[in-house]
């Protein structure tokens, strides 16, 4: 087996007082699909902002390995932000601050654009678009940077039906291409339907980390098992 | 009333009659504020953007200090500039006291905490929303700021819309850097305190009206370029 593209050994974040990470180990390795499940406040968005770098470890470490060049980490957030740009105006940024050449960037944009089926609406102002729109934009912006991990934040939470059927065969195309998922969710048949592995937190603990037909079929710990069946009280 | 009526029917005629001595008075304000906001403006600008994205033990000072400057009287700007460029000041031998220079230099200073405090809070409310976003994608703290500026583009055009009003408006600064010699540093905020103390009130009040009329269609000409833009529907409303 290849080495793990990211590893986090015993990993821990503090916010002042509160510690949203406590001791969390896992590897990630290319093309795996990983679904983060657990209660609000369980560490889910904290764990993928770990993941990317956006906050680093208190206590631990976090590994990135490449095959020689710094593997590419994009991010799509629970509720996209996007630029009072046009639509083609905001890729544009995101593949400026990674710093692509002009006609590299234009040519990305513009095949990003076409998968997700927003070339239509290129010229459009960004903030006219719907959420389900603002969402592909995202996914457009993820995909046009090529990346080797895409992390994904509650990425349909806020969409209609139509809307999350269309994210989730977005991702399933992006992941197709070999791109590692790690995405937190509470939709536990999303999950089912795009991940390998299932993680499930609890208080900022990593509790559960298995194969996904194991985590749905198995007999799992109490506090575990009363979350699938949603009926995890409130704390 | 009679006073309000024959100011207005004043400035209507001195418009009307492109009085030469008036529009000398308008273009030297125009070109002293404006410059100054520009100077104000990348300063200020700059310095907002810093504050929003640092972190640094004393930064919350620093913000007091500038939040405090936003009531700093135009005199005492003024006062200070003045005690700078007066020959026996450390900027003395420059000779640009009582020059348009020593005016701009004034109002820059003056705009500067306003643009500074107002940009800030701008960016603050903007990184809360897309931030993480931004530095997800590879943006360091400054450029994150410097493209939620672009991002709010239309508030920063109402912020130095904000800063123009001021330094046009202001008499204080001016009146004590660029002594108010006719054809020289005389603007409109200093013919409007001179004409009054000449107790030509007429006058003094047509000066005052022509002084809104001209920010008047500085606001109407921003208006203008926001309504041309698609993207900038919401800043209309």
């Amino acid at each position: 087996m290849s080495p793990p593209l990211l590893v986090l050994a015993d990993a821990s974040v503090r916010f002042g007082a509160v510690e949203a990470l406590c001791g969390v180990n896992l590897s990630l390795h290319r093309g795996e699909r990983l679904a983060l499940v657990g209660a609000n406040g369980s560490g889910k968005t904290t764990l993928l902002r770990l993941l990317h770098g956006l906050v680093p470890c208190s206590s631990g470490a976090r590994v990135m390995q490449g095959h020689g060049a710094t593997p590419t980490v994009a991010m799509l957030f629970q509720r996209p932000f996007v630029l009072s740009l046009s639509v083609r105006q905001n890729l544009w940024v995101a593949l400026w601050l990674r710093g692509l050449p002009r006609a590299e960037r234009a040519a990305r944009a513009t095949d990003a654009l076409r998968r997700v089926g927003l070339e239509g609406l290129a010229g459009r102002p960004a903030r006219d678009l719907s959420g389900g729109q603002q969402q592909r934009l995202a996914l457009a912006q993820a995909w046009a940077l090529r990346p080797d991990l895409l992390l994904l934040d509650e990425p349909t939470a806020s969409l209609d039906p139509s809307a999350k059927r269309e994210i989730e065969s977005l991702i399933e195309a992006i992941a197709d291409e070999g791109v590692t998922l790690v995405m937190s969710t509470h939709n536990l048949g999303q999950a089912k339907r795009l991940a390998h592995r299932v993680v499930y937190l609890e208080a900022g603990r990593l509790v559960l980390d298995l194969p996904v037909a194991e985590f749905f079929n198995n007999a799992l710990p109490p506090v575990a098992s009363q979350f699938l069946k949603g009926e995890l009280p409130w704390i | 009333m009679n006073t309000v009526a024959d100011s207005f029917w004043l400035a209507v005629r001195l418009i009307v009659d492109a009085d030469a001595a008036l529009w000398h008075i308008v273009g030297l304000s125009l070109r002293v504020s404006g410059t100054a906001c520009v100077l104000g403006t990348c300063a200020g600008l700059l310095l907002g953007t810093w504050l929003a994205v640092a972190r640094f033990r004393g930064l919350g000072v620093l913000v007091w200090g500038l939040n405090t400057l936003l009531a700093l009287p135009s005199v005492v700007v003024g006062l200070l500039v003045y005690l700078l460029l007066s020959r026996a000041g450390p900027l003395g031998p420059l000779g640009i006291l009582f020059t348009p220079t020593a005016m701009v230099i004034a109002q820059s200073i003056l705009v500067v905490p306003l643009i500074a405090a107002l940009s800030r809070r701008l960016v603050l409310d903007a990184l809360r929303d897309g931030g993480d976003q931004l530095h997800s994608m590879g943006a360091s703290p400054l450029l994150a700021g410097a493209i939620l500026l672009l991002h709010g583009r239309f508030a920063v055009l109402t912020i130095l819309l904000t800063a123009f009003g001021r330094a046009i408006a202001e008499v204080g600064a001016v009146m004590i850097v660029g002594g108010n010699v006719d054809g020289v540093t005389r603007v409109m905020t200093t013919a409007i305190a001179l004409e009054t103390s000449k107790g030509d009130l007429p006058l003094a009040l047509a000066l005052g009206i022509v002084l809104l009329g001209v920010v008047g269609v500085v606001n109407l000409a921003v208006c203008a370029v926001q309504a041309r833009s698609p993207l900038a529907r919401d800043a209309l409303v």
